[in-house]
């Protein structure tokens, strides 16, 4: 047993020392004073400071953010609507059909998507004159990604739920669309924040989609850093590097704390109301 | 009395679902908007792709020629197979697609083997430790994996930081070539695309009903023998979701072939991209395509089918 125990350790360990090992060089790196980027030459500060003067780069994080906002929100408001398809109306014409387009996006490889929808915005601009391929088009891309994954992270939540809350509200005489917003809302919350989340973070984070919907003028930041990347080691992105995983190492840590809290709390409230219902006399000296 | 208890339940949800049915235009809103997009712009972009690797370019280089057209009484239906002609007559397309397969394959056998202990001892880990740790395996996963990818390029340059330390420390006297082989490629595949294993792999086993171990030791059965027998079998479908999810966005990755891959790591992503982006051949990057989506069908059925079952909560 206690062998096992070992041996555990030592996986686990070896498997995030992997993990990590990356990111950590990267930070460490970006605060080398030296013109080869993987030799050492001293601490430096001044990569941290190029980076706020590189136009480039500010203005693609502006538009990767932009884009990354916009994506996450119409992202979730349609997977939303997939998810409730999905779980809530069990027969509907092309339900099988409709839940594969919904499932493919998610394992598909990213040229495919890419090129395909290239392919249709062409084509549309030719026969319609519009759209020009610039912010607009790489959000209608993200999109379609971020459907599948916002559809999934609700769909998991829909279907564990408890549908005795809304019948109870259904009882009382609360109309569907109350129920909607007044019990399921609140209750499908921490999959939409979650959801959310993850279709920012792939939005922000996508580069093959990008490359072929973006136009001239509508560089993202991933786009920026991969062109970077691919003409040799470049301190500057080392710098996005950290800074990138100190904000989103910050929001994971705080996120998951406070929706950990949320659960408990729900729980405690939970346990409470049916310790009320069923002793109301015990309960209420307690209080 | 729990039949009857049943039987309410089952007529409560009969009803729950037949109120919210009830409301036509809410259920038409729902269903519509979403499925409407997929068609317009998931579907219908495929189809396209199809029609275009069967094109024929305009004698003037710009745009297609009808592929339905009547003329002078004529019906002509013109479909130009030279492009699927020569994607397999050419050694080296077939070589890309089986090499590309053979990362994929790669890059899923060592996540699989990788993860499945990682994700088992994850799993039966003190309760308390399991949010920590999982935390721990979705941190790198939040974080960009453009820069992710690109930091094993720092680790493995021929100045990288790995070479420095082996060099440093005698062991080679020589920098070993590491980046743009398929060690660098399948490196970084691995690293990417292992939470995808480990995440499917750990909801599976944390579930698992502990008790039928206990059984099979009362049993006789050794620990390995009941981990064989008991265990590998019912994490099935979560072997069966990570592979999937790791095995087939590899097929047609891009970034990290063009990142740490080499002149000699033939992938299909990267023929695609340079068919269409540097010779400008579109007929030729839809063929491309087209075979890819064929060699990745049966993986996505499989997926597909995996994903249902797990979205109708069985």
């Amino acid at each position: 047993m206690k062998r096992n125990l070992y041996l555990a350790g030592a996986w686990m360990s070896m498997v995030y020392v992997f993990l990590y090992l990356p990111i950590v060089t990267l930070i460490a790196y970006s605060f080398n004073d030296s013109k080869m980027v993987s030799l050492w030459g001293g601490f430096t500060f001044k990569w941290y400071l190029n980076i706020f003067q590189d136009t480039e780069i500010v203005e693609a994080l502006l538009l990767s953010l932009k884009i990354a906002l916009w994506t996450a929100t119409s992202s979730v408001l349609l997977g939303t609507a997939a998810a409730f398809a999905l779980v809530r109306y069990r027969v509907f014409k092309g339900r099988t059909f409709f839940n594969a387009m919904v499932n493919a996006p998610l394992v598909m490889p990213e040229v495919i998507i890419g090129l395909s929808l290239l392919l249709l915005l062409v084509a549309a601009q030719r026969t319609f004159g519009f759209p020009e391929r610039g912010m607009t088009t790489i959000w209608l891309g993200h999109t379609m990604i971020g459907l599948s994954f916002a559809a999934v992270v609700i769909q998991s939540r829909l279907v564990e739920m408890d549908h005795s809350l809304e019948e109870a509200a259904l009882d009382l005489g609360a109309k569907p669309l109350q129920v909607f917003w007044l019990v399921t809302l609140p209750m499908i919350s921490q999959s939409l924040v979650a959801a959310w989340l993850l279709t920012f973070t792939l939005s922000f984070d996508n580069v093959v989609v990008s490359a072929f919907l973006s136009g001239p003028g509508s560089t993202t930041l991933p786009i920026e850093i991969f062109s970077r990347a691919r003409l040799g080691l470049n301190p500057s992105v080392n710098v996005i590097a950290t800074l990138t995983v100190v904000l989103v190492g910050f929001f994971v840590v705080f996120g998951s704390v406070w929706l950990a809290r949320q659960e408990r709390r729900r729980a405690k409230e939970q346990a409470e109301s049916y310790r009320d219902a069923s002793s109301p006399t015990l309960s209420a000296p307690l209080k | 009395m729990s039949t009857t208890t049943e039987l309410n339940q089952r007529k409560s949800t009969h009803r729950f679902v037949a109120v919210i049915t009830s409301s036509n235009w809410g259920r038409h809103l729902i269903i519509g908007l979403p499925y409407l997009c997929l068609v317009a712009f998931f579907l219908l972009p495929l189809l396209i792709v199809f029609k275009i690797s069967l094109s024929d370019l305009q004698d003037t280089g710009i745009g297609f020629k009808d592929m339905l057209s009547w003329r002078d009484g004529i019906f002509e239906v013109r479909l130009k197979f030279t492009n699927y002609l020569f994607l397999f007559g050419d050694s080296l397309y077939l070589r890309t697609y089986l090499s590309s397969i053979g990362y994929a394959l790669v890059t899923t056998v060592v996540s699989l083997l990788v993860g499945y202990p990682f994700a088992y001892f994850m799993a039966r880990a003190p309760a308390a430790q399991r949010p920590a740790l999982m935390m721990l395996v979705m941190l790198p996963f939040w974080t960009s994996f453009l820069l992710r990818i690109y930091a094993w390029k720092m680790l493995l340059d021929n100045a990288g930081v790995i070479n420095q330390v082996l060099l440093w420390s005698g062991i080679v006297s020589e920098p070993l070539q590491m980046m743009n082989t398929q060690f660098s490629l399948q490196i970084g595949m691995v690293y990417v695309y292992l939470p995808f294993m480990v995440l499917p792999l750990y909801a599976n086993l944390v579930r698992m009903d502990l008790r039928l171990l206990e059984a099979a030791a009362d049993l006789g059965a050794r620990p390995f023998t009941a981990f064989r027998l008991i265990t590998i079998p019912m994490s099935k479908s979560g072997i069966v979701a990570g592979s999937m999810l790791v095995f087939i966005p590899c097929v047609g990755e891009y970034v990290i072939p063009a990142l740490l891959g080499g002149p000699n790591t033939l992938n299909i992503g990267r023929v695609l991209w340079d068919e269409f982006f540097s010779n400008n051949d579109w007929a030729m990057a839809c063929a491309v395509t087209v075979v890819m989506i064929l060699m990745i069908l049966l993986p996505l059925a499989i997926f597909n089918r995996h994903q249902t079952t797990l979205g109708e909560g069985q």
